[in-house]
């Protein structure tokens, strides 16, 4: 079977990897995912309709959807300016300053959100200053973008930074030496080249704040109809035994994530032969 | 503007980067973002955990409760890393080694738990295994606990961290072809022989990259642990619920005292991470280094 399954090769193994790797991946991810469809099956079109359109669950996707675009938005602007910097310009302590653009990813996110919700509460380095300039950050939608911006921070950077460094100079000096400014330049010349994984990084940054949970819970405050996110109205239902309407706004939240993980492939795809399309 | 902009520079020979004052702007617009959401926030977790001097800060990191979750941190990664590290390396092989139809879906579906998030992550759990789940019955008639249960923080970890070592592993071991395995095992090598001696060696690098990253997020998860958990003081919390325990107890300097232990963690794997990828660029750039 293997033989016509698989190109014949001298590599032994073959059967019991490919077995084991359907195995572990079937009981581990496929079988447990599957539940979620089940169950809201289970609930049939009207029902689940109206589990996801009740107003307090349309509420949450507002903030969600709201507060991750706000955050992906901050990261796009600063994230190119960061990856540009990072990979054009010199300056002490460069090493360490690229390995902590990582620190979102590597921190506990429960870490980050006690710290940045002491930051930004009314009495803290931050959030106090802020206050008196009548801005008030934590335990308002405002503080929840505020996390979602720290938990995307590395995504577009990370995305810009190999395709900034692979950019052909010589394409540059040409526009240079043709009279162009290094502003046109930029809009004309790089712009362009970059163009793909910046709106990747973006996406990206975008896609991960959809379904956060541990950094934004804290500081959310998290007031039903207000600062409400979807992940935590889940756990919310899951606590009451709400089992069919948490599965419900998991499959909406689920699809939208799905949806936008697949146009990022088509734009991976796209970023690699930039001119083609 | 863009026009006023050109005509100025139109006598500059060659603009081959940014005038000085957008180089230095940029580059503290740069730094400044950087500063104010991660270098801030990192310091605010030290400040806060040592506000009441090292003896309360060595008091709630060692004090019983903390020491378990401490424990079952480790436990929890101690079974869900080793799992996915053979996982990543069957599939890798499998995947890297041979040609079969259904590759790149096999590799969609190894991505999968990544584009699920932390809490979708733990309740596939409940639905299968909690009181109303699929195997609730039939879990209960057996006197079996899965969810609210050591078990079930397991499941999730092993979920959440699932593609970690593949996804690291499988480029490399494409990039590393087959030729020099095929080598070895026309010389007279077995199967087990090729794969350590030749195989092995050449990964270790990417290999040991996966490892950490999945360690990372295996101590780290949150949101996953936190819908299977229970939240049962000394017997089903991991150290970032501890810390969030803590913390809705208003007892903030212990909470971050227990949050400082990660953030260390975490910042070990970024010394770790960046060792690893500057080793590997210096080998990419001296091909005449021998590789062994």
């Amino acid at each position: 079977m293997n033989i016509t399954f698989k190109r014949h090769s001298v590599l032994p193994g073959f059967g019991l990897t490919f077995g084991f790797t359907l195995f572990y991946l079937s009981v581990i991810v496929l079988l447990p995912l599957s539940t979620l469809f089940f169950k809201s099956a289970a609930l049939g079109a009207g029902g689940f309709w109206a589990a996801v359109s009740a107003p307090r669950v349309v509420a949450s996707y507002k903030l969600t959807f709201g507060a991750s675009l706000a955050g992906a938005l901050v990261n796009g602007v600063f994230g190119l300016v960061v990856a540009w910097v990072l990979v054009r310009y010199r300056f002490p302590g460069q090493r360490p300053v690229d390995a902590l653009v990582d620190l979102p990813f590597a921190l506990p996110t429960a870490v980050a959100g006690i710290a940045l919700t002491t930051l930004y509460a009314p009495e803290g380095w931050l959030g106090k200053p802020l206050a008196e300039a009548g801005i008030k950050v934590a335990y308002t939608p405002l503080g929840v973008a505020v996390a979602l911006t720290f938990i995307g921070l590395p995504f577009v950077v990370r995305t810009l930074q190999p395709v900034i460094e692979s950019l052909d100079v010589d394409v540059e000096e040409a526009a240079a030496s043709l009279g162009a400014s290094r502003l046109q330049t930029f809009r004309r010349v790089i712009l362009p080249a970059i163009l793909p994984a910046w709106i990747t990084g973006f996406a990206l940054a975008f896609a991960r704040a959809l379904g956060e949970y541990g950094s934004v819970v804290f500081i959310a405050g998290n007031m039903p109809m207000k600062t409400e996110i979807s992940s935590l109205l889940i756990i919310t239902k899951l606590e009451q035994y709400d089992y069919a309407g948490a599965t419900a706004i998991a499959v909406v939240m689920l699809v939208a994530s799905f949806v936008l993980l697949l146009a990022i492939n088509r734009l991976q795809s796209w970023s690699m032969h930039p001119t083609s399309d | 503007m863009a026009a006023a902009v050109a005509v100025k520079h139109a006598g500059a020979p060659r603009n081959l980067t940014e005038p000085i004052a957008v180089r230095i702007g940029l580059t503290l617009v740069a730094l400044a973002y950087l500063l104010l959401f991660l270098l801030v926030p990192l310091a605010a977790v030290f400040a806060e955990a040592l506000q009441k001097g090292w003896t309360a800060y060595v008091n709630a990191a060692t004090e019983p409760v903390a020491l378990s979750a401490l424990w079952l941190t480790l436990l929890t990664a101690g079974i869900a890393v080793p799992l996915n590290l053979v996982f990543g390396v069957a599939a890798a092989w499998a995947i890297a080694k041979f040609d079969f139809p259904g590759k790149n879906a096999l590799i969609t579906l190894i991505d999968l738990p990544f584009a699920v998030s932390p809490v979708i992550s733990g309740m596939i759990f409940i639905l299968l295994f909690g009181r109303l789940g699929y195997l609730g019955p039939w879990l209960q008639a057996h006197d079996l606990k899965i969810v609210f249960a050591v078990p079930g923080l397991a499941l999730a970890t092993i979920f959440v961290t699932f593609p970690f070592v593949a996804r690291e592993l499988i480029p490399v071991m494409q990039a590393a072809g087959t030729e020099e395995e095929e080598a070895a095992r026309v010389l007279g090598a077995g199967g087990w022989a090729t794969f350590w001696r030749v195989t092995l060696p050449s990964v270790k690098w990417g290999l040991l990259f996966g490892v950490i990253l999945c360690n990372a997020r295996a101590m780290g998860e949150f949101g996953a642990v936190s819908v299977v958990s229970g939240h049962i003081r000394g017997k089903t919390n991991t150290l970032p619920l501890h810390v969030e325990i803590l913390y809705n107890e208003y007892n903030f300097q212990a909470a971050f005292a227990v949050a400082s232990l990660l953030t260390f963690l975490a910042l070990l794997t970024l010394v770790a991470k960046s060792f690893i990828e500057w080793r590997s660029s210096r080998r990419a750039e001296s091909p005449s280094e021998p590789t062994a």
